[in-house]
């Protein structure tokens, strides 16, 4: 600020043989070393992957994982850091999927418009983040259940405008033929690229909404959700916050929604149905909320188990269309038993190692 | 009220009084209602710029309404607040803050679940340009380094990298004074800032609050008359939502109507 204050500079003179450079020096020599052994050896595990694994696998289980792991990221980001529940991530998804679709090449030609994929992702990305910035700027004028409320009339109305509109979204059938660009002669379709490249965008994703939760941003947004009014009376404008929020969520979820269709090769209205909406729900809150990884641990759960559960119901003699009253019940344990999900179950484990009273302090510390 | 309607007024500063912006603080006829109950009516005051103001009352005096209404943390009723002559009645509190006022509040209102060091830098944040970076901080980082500046202002050095929810009430305290004191303010509310705390912490309340640079003036409610009036130079006296005195603190502490009202006479 211009106002010089007298204090303010003998201060700062302090700063320079104080705290400051020790405790910036401990940053910088540690900052591979904070990353928890556990994280490397998943990153070597899903490198090595497509060595190990089937097709199906990479494509089905972790092509999916990652795809609505990300969508459910986005969600975690306003929810966890933000207080802020949006059913409507998937929407947005589906808004670049569709987006893609028309100004890319699909084998509705009557509609897509057939630009190139350099023109078509970013417009998509752009189109995605605004529509998500909108539905932001409506939402952050409520607070609690009624944005939960307000997100989903959005998403509906979305699902049903997408059905009933032939000229722009092809109404019911909706958009198939819609392939990714062959880039660098990579066919992205095959399982192995697929993986690679869901695999690469998710981890993007993930690292940063780690990154932006401890930048001021991030730090900011975790105030508004704490205490709107105390950020208020730090000269924080609290809802041009949030609506930022909504954007960078946005553009995580529009992504996903990019590799969605590009997996499937095709969108419809059904993708962003009211059950598929409110399933992002569902596994961000079965994998956790708080951490960024915790979406990815809910949507692989959601992902192995709509795969198998026909194979499990089946072999139990039941039929094998049931598959969601499994991952119902599934999702009712787990909310029941852990009410912030399986990283909440996970830390609770860790705590309770630690506070043994007959062990060592370090019981449960990696 | 305007310059025209004073014939009789001389200096650019009677002139600038008259106008209210050659104060710090300017409140004309604010009041606030909640419902049918009148928490603030008609609250005229003046504060210059670096004055130590003390506002004493009973509970429900209408003191807390007094500093939110200031604050922007809700809009009065009726009224005007102008800060540094700027008219703010209509501002939202972010905007205030903005302009350099601050305040404290009398329930500790602090991110309980980050570190010291978090808190003040959020706060140095506010009033930033750097509110909306997506970058974390640089090791050479202005505002992290000022955040520094100010965990040493008061005392709170060697738990700076603390979660505010382990630190004890006092500390609580000193760190809203700190949250309060970023990004060059030039008029704090301080809102019973020793309420609660240990002789010795009260001590050291008075000596950052009589230390602070001389620009920066105040305007501070406390139930403890030791430490209102040793770090005010006038007290405005608040009864059921009106302002009831004025004065120097040595004179308000000798008029027995206040005596009879709020010092119990046998204080």
């Amino acid at each position: 600020m211009s106002v010089t204050d007298p204090t303010a500079s003998t201060l700062s003179t302090q700063s320079a043989f104080g705290v400051n450079d020790q405790s910036e020096e401990e940053r910088a020599r540690t900052w591979y070393e904070r990353i928890p052994a556990a994280y490397w050896v998943l990153a070597v595990i899903l490198l090595i992957m497509p060595a190990m694994a089937s097709n199906f696998t990479l494509d089905q289980i972790f092509g999916r994982t990652f795809i609505i792991g990300m969508i459910a990221l986005s969600l975690m980001f306003l929810a966890g850091y933000g207080g802020m529940v949006s059913i409507v991530q998937m929407t947005i998804a589906a808004v670049a999927g569709y987006m893609v679709a028309i100004f890319g090449t699909s084998a509705i030609t009557a509609i897509s418009l057939g630009w190139p994929w350099w023109i078509s992702v970013p417009l998509a990305l752009v189109i995605a983040v605004l529509f998500g910035t909108a539905v932001g700027a409506l939402a952050v004028r409520t607070e609690g259940i009624y944005t939960i409320m307000i997100t989903l009339a959005i998403a509906s109305a979305f699902f049903y405008f997408a059905r009933q509109n032939y000229t722009l979204f092809n109404g019911f059938s909706g958009f198939n033929g819609v392939l990714p660009p062959k880039l660098f002669g990579v066919d992205w379709r095959g399982a192995r690229a697929l993986y690679y490249l869901t695999l690469f965008w998710a981890t993007l994703s993930f690292l940063a909404v780690l990154y932006v939760s401890r930048s001021p941003f991030g730090l900011a947004l975790q105030g508004v959700r704490d205490n709107p009014r105390r950020m208020a009376a730090l000269g924080y404008n609290v809802n041009a916050h949030r609506v930022a929020a909504y954007a960078f969520a946005a553009l995580i979820a529009g992504v996903a929604g990019v590799l969605n269709v590009w997996q499937y090769a095709q969108i419809s209205p059904g993708t962003a149905g009211t059950g598929p909406v409110i399933d992002i729900l569902v596994i961000a809150v079965i994998g956790g909320m708080n951490r960024p990884i915790g979406p990815f641990i809910g949507a692989f759960i959601y992902v192995v188990l709509k795969t198998f559960a026909i194979d499990i119901l089946i072999s139990m003699g039941l039929s094998g269309d049931r598959f969601q009253l499994l991952i119902g019940i599934s999702f009712l344990l787990i909310v029941f038993f852990s009410p912030d999900g399986i990283l909440g179950l996970w830390e609770r484990v860790r705590e309770s190692r630690k506070r043994d009273p007959l062990t060592d302090r370090g019981g449960g510390a990696p | 009220m305007n310059v025209a309607a004073a014939p009789n007024q001389t200096s650019v500063a009677d002139r600038l009084s008259v106008t209210g912006t050659g104060n710090a603080l300017e409140l004309r006829g604010v009041s606030k209602m909640f419902g049918a109950l009148a928490a603030l009516s008609d609250v005229t005051m003046s504060v210059r710029p670096g004055e130590r103001r003390a506002v004493l009352g009973s509970n429900g005096a209408g003191k807390t309404t007094l500093f939110n209404c200031i604050t922007g943390d809700f809009l009065p009723t009726t009224g005007t607040v102008r800060f540094f002559g700027e008219d703010i009645s209509v501002f939202p509190a972010h905007e205030r803050i903005r302009r350099g006022l601050r305040r404290t509040y009398q329930i500790s209102l602090l991110f309980t679940g980050l570190s010291v060091l978090d808190n003040i830098y959020l706060a140095c944040c506010g009033v930033s340009r750097g509110r909306f970076s997506f970058l974390r901080p640089r090791r050479n980082d202005a505002l992290m380094a000022t955040s520094e500046d100010l965990v040493n202002v008061v005392h709170l050095r060697d738990v700076k990298d603390t979660r505010v929810s382990e630190l004890s009430y006092g500390q609580q305290r000193q760190l809203e004074i700190a949250m309060a004191l970023s990004g060059a303010p030039r008029f704090i509310l301080f809102d019973e800032p020793a309420a609660g705390l240990s002789p010795t912490e009260r001590s050291e309340l008075i000596e950052i609050l009589t230390g602070l640079p001389g620009h920066m003036g105040y305007i501070i409610i406390e139930h403890d008359m030791d430490v209102a009036l040793r770090v005010s130079e006038s007290v405005t006296m608040m009864h059921n939502g009106r302002i009831f005195k004025e004065g120097k603190p040595a004179e308000i502490e000798e008029d027995p109507e206040v005596q009879a009202l709020y010092l119990g006479g046998g204080e």
